[in-house]
């Protein structure tokens, strides 16, 4: 690995305040990200400067060259590399409680600092599921003691999401949720699902789905298409997406509610949220690195790394997914980051489960797909991973403006690194990416000044 | 040890032409062995060999037995049932422990598809795929090969159409790859619930009418219909899948030319076909069965590594 001069990720030219602190989670009551090109797509800043954090918020965005710090302000170089707001996931799968043995909050909440994420979303499909103030509370206190990336956590749209009754939104927003969902299962009524975006409307949240038609998808394991003909593996069709995606959106237009799809992954998904969004329908949708960059092709030799819900499609899915993260159709980049143990994922293919992680290697496969065969520049990824989702989900953080929170990512665009799950901070190995050379590392991640992640190589 | 098939036979779809060809050549000294008073020549002598079940299988697993005990390997017949298996042991548990007793080839049978190619990726032994889920089942594609030449002379521009559920059909897809690959012409008739919805991108013709299937086609392989799918809800009833679809003699007697019926069995008579076909003078079924030793034979020997030009001299003495 080539030597940078960077302060950041290189310890050994250290020994001065101004090379870092290279005390890993120190508070920094005052500090500069000096000479970074400062991103905020928030504020249409793209400029070099250096960006002053205080007391956990953002002070200011000096521009003047060369201006210099009295002793109480850390000053981190950044020269070469992108400063920007910190990146956001709303869809993260941290499996605390119930499997612990393969991810805790603590443990994901690490592997988002790792992956430039300076707040995650968690998802309530874990063992109890979270669908109570009291679960709600449990994650967010795990959350803050992971001395992370900050955790949200979203509740259940249904009590033990069994797709009946109503789970106490209220008091779950109450208790610090930012959203329901049921994600890892759909929404199969529609009536209830009618009745979620209704009754979310008090509290100000989206209701997040993931979109799939039951009948349809059963029993399915991949994407239905010539690659599921060939190895003999029951489909998915697009259909059972877009069914769903359709329905959703008729529901927010009938309520007025605020409908988020998860994951997105097919070309007709797209057209669909364009007609709702055209209507000014409130349809906001995500879609995962993964669905931006690899094809149904990936499953092949029966590889349960890219076994994931929904399916990896075609590249014309893909490349109107890509296309539709261009035009903010896909309002949001998300991981839907889902680790899972190695035995579980070393079987069958028809028996292994769905999902991959994600949260260290979203911001590269992004870069690497999108941003450098210039189907979208750094601004839109940095709107895509950080403003967007903010908005979306009305969190703090995703601006650089002035008394915003120090929530901020470090990253160099261009620096190369080969994948290695074994590396990951994640509990999680289960990543199609073991090997790919890609491009775009995060060097730091600082959440509410302080600074939870620096690279080391 | 590198033979020309590779360590495995997973599927047909990654064979050569070459290759396919090599094991029909194979193939044919091995037939006359079966025609012997002793049938047994010491090519495998002392290889183990364990056919691994995990599907109920009594044509595929006996014909496998009879190849191995032909060739004189040692042979151990494990079925899911009544072993390690039905405790939760996970696929790759029991492979390497039968491993671990130094065995030489597996034969695996089992409901997932990928399940062969699983285990060939993770144990030294040579492992060859006797049916993985709804993926291939590359000696019952290949045996069928071996009765269409043997009656054709070459596949070369045959006009083979498959016939009933292939969806759900492992034979289906070992046919469509080795068909093809040997330079027939491939057509697939069933009802669309039954067929894969991608089926004309593997580069077969479609027919949904048995009709017009039969008047194209010079040799029908007509698949078993299992009977779950009607329960699944794939087709109304086995009376009318019979009545629209069924391969009759009727049918067949409105044909330009006579057609070879194949069927990989067990037969649903008067399901997909009715016995006065199946037993019929053009029936080439039973010759299937007796093709199916002889192809596995050639697959056992070549996968040990043995040479292809010596298959005939491993037969110890031969009249050919």
């Amino acid at each position: 690995m080539s030597h940078r001069e960077s302060g950041i990720g290189n310890r050994e030219s250290g020994g001065n305040r101004e090379q870092g602190t290279g005390n890993r989670g120190s508070g920094v009551r005052h500090g500069v990200l000096r000479g970074g090109r400062v991103l905020d797509p928030s504020q249409q800043i793209d400029s070099k400067g250096d960006l002053i954090l205080a007391d956990g918020k953002v002070e200011s965005f000096e521009t003047a060259a060369g201006a210099s710090y009295g002793d109480d302000y850390e000053v981190i170089d950044c020269s070469g590399l992108v400063v920007a707001p910190g990146f956001i996931d709303v869809h993260c799968h941290l499996r605390e409680p119930g499997r612990e043995d393969v991810e805790t909050i603590a443990t994901g909440a690490r592997a988002a600092a790792v992956g430039g994420f300076t707040a995650v979303c968690a998802m309530p499909n874990t063992q109890p599921v979270t669908d109570n103030q009291a679960a709600v509370g449990f994650v967010l206190r795990q959350g803050q003691a992971a001395n992370a990336a900050r955790v949200h956590p979203i509740g259940a749209i249904s009590l033990g999401q069994e797709g009946k009754s109503l789970a106490e939104f209220g008091e779950m927003v109450g208790a610090g949720a930012v959203a329901v969902s049921d994600d890892g299962r759909p929404v199969a009524s529609a009536h209830l699902m009618r009745t979620a975006l209704e009754y979310a409307r008090t509290f100000g949240i989206p209701v997040a789905d993931h979109c799939e038609e039951p009948t349809l998808a059963a029993g399915g394991a991949m994407n239905e298409g010539i690659v599921s003909a060939r190895l003999g593996l029951k489909g998915i069709p697009s259909e059972a997406e877009e069914i769903m995606v359709i329905r959703d959106i008729l529901l927010a237009r009938r309520t007025g509610g605020h409908v988020h799809l998860c994951h997105m992954s097919t070309k007709g998904s797209i057209e669909l949220i364009r007609w709702g969004k055209e209507r000014g329908i409130r349809v906001t949708a995500e879609a995962c690195p993964h669905h931006l960059s690899l094809t149904e092709d990936a499953v092949d030799g029966y590889n349960t790394n890219a076994k994931m819900n929904p399916p990896l499609r075609t590249a014309e899915d893909v490349e109107a997914v890509r296309d539709a993260v261009r035009d903010g159709t896909i309002d949001l980049v998300a991981t839907d980051h889902a680790p899972h143990h190695y035995d579980e994922k070393e079987r069958e293919f028809a028996d292994a489960p769905n999902g991959i992680v994600g949260l260290e290697t979203a911001l590269a496969v992004v870069n690497t797909w999108l941003v450098k065969p210039g189907i979208i520049d750094l601004t839109t990824l940095v709107d895509r991973m950080s403003v967007s989702p903010a908005t979306t989900f009305n969190l703090p953080g995703g601006s650089l403006r002035r008394g915003s929170v120090a929530d901020v990512t470090v990253f160099d665009a261009t620096r190369e690194w080969t994948v290695d799950p074994a590396k990951f901070v994640s509990k999680g190995r289960n990543s199609p990416y073991g090997g790919y050379s890609l491009y775009g590392r995060v060097m730091c991640t600082i959440v509410g000044g302080k600074i939870v992640h620096r690279a080391t190589g | 040890m590198t033979t020309p098939l590779g360590k495995d036979l997973l599927a047909l779809e990654p064979l050569t032409p070459e290759q396919i060809r090599l094991i029909l050549d194979t193939a044919e000294p091995f037939k006359e062995i079966s025609e012997r008073a002793i049938k047994k020549v010491p090519a495998l002598r002392g290889s183990t060999i364990v056919n691994l079940f995990f599907e109920a299988s009594t044509r595929t697993r006996v014909s496998f037995e009879f190849a191995e005990k032909r060739l004189s390997a040692d042979t151990v017949n494990v079925a899911a049932s009544g072993s390690s298996v039905s405790k939760g042991e996970t696929l790759v548990d029991t492979a390497r422990n039968l491993e671990a007793m130094r065995i030489d080839m597996v034969v695996i049978r089992h409901s997932a598809s990928g399940a062969a190619q699983f285990l060939a990726e993770r144990i030294e032994s040579n492992v060859i795929n006797a049916g993985d889920g709804t993926h291939e089942h590359p000696t019952q594609g290949l045996l069928d090969l071996l009765t269409l030449r043997d009656r054709f002379g070459t596949l070369e521009g045959r006009r083979i159409c498959i016939c009933g559920d292939v969806l759900h059909s492992r034979v289906a897809r070992s046919n469509i790859w080795g068909l093809k690959k040997m330079g027939a012409v491939v057509g697939v008739c069933g009802p669309r619930s039954l067929l894969p919805n991608a089926i004309a991108e593997l580069g077969v013709e479609v027919f949904d009418r048995i009709e017009a299937a039969i008047e194209w086609a010079e040799a029908l392989n007509v698949l078993r219909l299992q009977l779950e799918r009607m329960q699944a809800g794939y087709i109304p009833s086995l009376r009318e899948y019979n009545r629209v679809f069924g391969v009759t003699r009727e049918r067949l007697e409105r044909a330009p030319r006579d057609l070879l019926i194949l069927h990989p069995g067990p037969m649903n008579r008067g399901v997909e076909i009715d016995s006065d076909v199946a037993d019929g003078p053009h029936s080439v079924i039973l010759e299937q069965v007796t093709n199916g030793v002889a192809v596995r034979m050639a697959v056992l020997y070549l996968l040990a590594g043995g040479a292809p030009e010596l298959a005939d001299a491993a037969k110890g003495g031969s009249d050919r």
